[in-house]
């Protein structure tokens, strides 16, 4: 048992809202004792801000920007990081080392004494941003400028929708469906059909093959997904992220006998599906075994040859945001989600003290997940693909199939209860 | 679908060096392919017409940036024969040593190469940091990284410093370890590497012969021809080494090449390490050569792509007549087709990179 740092995510908005409108309202009523004709209108326009209805409607906003925010100025800035720092240790290099004081202007200029370029690095992706939303967004003279328009916007807000869903803690979640993770794998899904647009409507001949390469795969890795998600409704009887982590947030107990393990989906006959699932979200990432799409080596940069400035950024960045999506996903369904092992917390009088939060029991199997993906993708070819459509169809699929038969046999002996 | 053509190149990841190969798909899989190649002719063999014999090394140098002293020793052996100069022992010694460092430096190139062509972007990395040992004991034998400009028409430049042995050693048992320790888990031992590799890019021997597809290449499809030991120049025939012929099934696939290169390495270091020893402690290593000569020149040389061939014609005056050159990598890109078709578009970089193509030398 832990807490989490934020109990409802929705309270603390309402709460923060209210006192954006409170401040806004004292200036309306104040610029009304100023200007004394329009008093009236301004104190209904104030008496409306400040109504429950109008008061929902905003801090259900708010939540979003907190979480796009809270997910990718926070998150996903950091997951490139890490990547961006793992995977030049492993090619024995210091990767990325732009710090604050390597910018040429006034106050961060006078440190001359010391190497500039010596920081940590964290800035570079910022700076790469910065870069990328300067250029010019060129649209192609024969493409198809409306859905090549839509199609970088399409997968940046697929891929936000999953973050709708996705819960980081207890508390910490925009809305908590009773079929999340459906919704989750659904938005999931979605982006493949913008990399289809993107690749079509650019009228290249390399993005047409990365966009139809993601066509081919998207059935390949696609379907063992959500196979072996039902064979773990098999186990779990929920698709509610909320109740998923509360059912594994407890001691494992086998034939009777508990263990000091705790009781993670991972533990038992859940480890096949936890098997295939970890191979087809490499794909789902597109990560390096299998991110055809955009194998830069013959097909230049893929799908994303046509893309230029800030449109390239997004469909670029975001594909770490689907990693931390995909690493949360992992995590909820078989890594036990946010909670903590059981000696974090120690009672105070009954009360329960959590000694980390839930927020970074979760971050933390994110993060690890991620150096995980990272060192795997770093350290093995790309494979073909008729190859990847082998490894869908002819493995993935039967052993999902597999794992459906083997957690309904265990659900019916009473195997893990 | 009739399929269409995708222009690999000239501007393309995949293509190391300025050229262009034309590919016809049908789907993802390859029906026809057409390399185009001159868009770097710099015309080396008409210059060097007005060049005198000395000078033309530093032309021989540019043929290809990442294994220049194997071309400029092919164009010293000729003009050696032309004129009839013998070189002294300690000086045939000093080119082994430095011919198999430059052969080491180049196939370390091409495994730089390689590893980003299969998404393996590490692999250059690595690769590059082990060329830096391999750079620094040719930068401590020549005085340069690249572009030495180091046998002369007669010898060699200049010796090599003292103790330059002990460093071999000491870099040869640090890359051997690596290689060993870093690249054998990394690639000989991954099942991803294999699926990419293993049947593709297939070659027959008699085809190969055909095409004129010669070196590490031809050795992959089970030939065993090295011109060190069939047409031994310099004193290779003193020397105890083994031609790396695959010997396994499925030849003249990408991955019988690159065990091929990959063996040739730890192959280089054994006759670095040998010639080293072998040497004779003191003498000279250059003679003077004539200033004129008239006549004909002919040398073959096992270059680090193939079989390179130099053919110098005098006319009597300071400069050569004519000067031929015969490219090992211009033939086996003819054959290049033939090895693509049937396979997949992905399977392009797997067999384009395992030929180790050098635009330098294709187009002169």
């Amino acid at each position: 048992m832990s807490a989490p740092l934020v109990p409802s995510l929705f309270a603390s908005c309402y709460i923060l809202t209210g006192a954006i409108i409170w401040i806004i309202d004292q200036i309306l009523y104040a610029i009304g004792v100023v200007i004394p004709p329009i008093n009236d209108p301004l104190h209904a326009l104030g008496g409306w801000l400040a109504s429950p209805a109008v008061l929902t409607v905003l801090s259900w906003l708010v939540m979003v920007l907190v979480m796009v925010i809270w997910a990718v100025l926070l998150n996903l800035l950091t997951m490139m990081w890490v990547e961006r720092k793992v995977y030049s240790r492993l090619q024995d290099r210091y990767g990325i080392m732009i710090s604050i004081w390597s910018l040429p202007l006034w106050p961060f200029n006078r440190r001359k004494d010391r190497p500039t370029h010596r920081g940590w690095g964290y800035l570079q992706n910022v700076a790469d941003g910065m870069k990328l939303l300067q250029k010019e967004n060129l649209v192609p003279a024969t493409a198809d400028s409306m859905m090549f328009n839509i199609a970088p916007a399409w997968i940046a807000g697929t891929t936000l929708m999953v973050f709708a869903a996705l819960p980081w803690s207890s508390g910490l979640y925009v809305a908590n469906l009773d079929l999340g993770i459906l919704f989750i794998l659904a938005a999931f899904s979605l982006a493949p059909l913008g990399i289809l647009i993107a690749g079509w409507s650019a009228n290249n001949k390399y993005t047409l093959v990365g966009g139809l390469r993601s066509a081919a795969m998207l059935m390949a890795y696609e379907i063992p997904l959500i196979l072996v998600v039902i064979a773990l409704v098999f186990t779990t009887g929920s698709l509610d992220p909320q109740v998923l982590v509360a059912q594994q947030e407890r001691a494992l107990v086998i034939n009777g006998v508990t263990t000091p393990l705790p009781a993670w989906n991972l533990f038992g006959p859940q480890i096949l599906g936890f098997i295939i699932f970890m191979v087809a979200i490499v794909a789902e990432m597109e990560r390096i075994p299998f991110d055809l799409p955009e194998a830069d080596a013959e097909l230049v940069e893929g799908w994303t040859t046509e893309l230029s400035g800030m449109r390239f950024g997004l469909v670029f960045g975001f594909k770490w945001l689907r990693m931390i999506a995909g690493a949360g996903l992992i995590s909820i369904l078989y890594l036990g989600g946010w909670s903590g092992p059981v000696f974090t917390t120690f009672y105070l009088q009954n009360v329960p003290i959590p000694i980390l939060p839930e927020e970074v029991w979760f971050m933390l199997r994110i993060y690890l997940l991620g150096i995980f993906f990272v060192l795997l993708s770093w350290s093995i070819p790309r494979v073909r693909i008729d190859q990847i459509l082998n490894i869908g169809w002819k493995r993935l699929i039967p052993f999902s199939l597999l794992a459906i038969i083997v957690a309904a046999a265990a659900r019916m002996f009473g195997f893990m209860g | 679908m009739p399929g269409f053509w995708i222009n690999m190149g000239p501007q393309h990841p995949m293509t190391h060096g300025l050229w262009n190969m034309k590919v016809k798909v049908d789907g993802e899989t390859i029906t026809d392919a057409r390399p185009e190649l001159g868009y770097l002719h710099r015309g080396v063999e008409k210059i060097s017409e007005v060049r005198e014999f000395q000078k033309v090394i530093v032309l021989t140098d540019r043929l290809c940036y990442v294994s220049s002293i194997t071309w400029s020793h092919a164009y010293c052996l000729a003009v050696e024969k032309m004129m009839g100069v013998e070189v002294p022992e300690r000086g045939q010694y000093l080119r082994v040593i430095s011919l198999e460092l430059q052969r080491i430096a180049s196939h370390l190139m091409w495994l730089a190469a390689y590893g980003p062509d299969l998404g393996l972007l590490t692999v250059l990395l690595w690769s590059l940091r082990e060329r830096e040992l391999f750079l620094d004991l040719i930068q401590l034998m020549t005085g340069m990284r690249m572009n030495q400009n180091y046998p002369r028409i007669g010898g060699v430049r200049n010796d090599i410093p003292e103790n330059f042995e002990g460093m071999c050693k000491r870099s040869i048992e640090h890359f051997l370890e690596k290689l060993r320790k870093d690249y054998e888990p990394m690639l000989h031992d991954s099942k991803v590497f294999h699926m990419r590799t293993q049947g593709v890019g297939m070659i027959s021997a008699a085809d190969a012969i055909d095409w004129g597809v010669t070196g590490p290449n031809l050795r992959a499809c089970g030939v065993n021809v090295d011109v060190r030991r069939l047409d031994p120049y310099e004193v290779y025939e003193e020397l105890e080494f083994e031609p790396q012929v695959w010997k396994g099934p499925d030849a003249g696939d990408s991955y019988s090449r690159f065990i091929c290169r990959f063996n040739e390495m730890r192959e280089s270091c054994k006759i670095v390490l040998e010639a080293l020893a072998k040497m004779p402690k003191e003498g000279d290593f250059r003679t003077k050569p004539p200033r004129r000569a008239e006549g004909e020149g002919y040398a073959r040389t096992e270059d680090s792509r193939g079989e390179a061939l130099f053919y110098v014609c005098g006319d009597g005056d300071d400069r050569p007549y004519r000067v031929k050159i015969r490219s090992p990598i211009f033939c086996t890109l003819a054959a290049a087709p033939l090895m693509l078709r049937g396979n997949k578009l992905a399977d392009v970089v797997a067999i384009l990179g395992s030929i180790d193509v050098c635009v330098g030398e294709i187009d002169k």
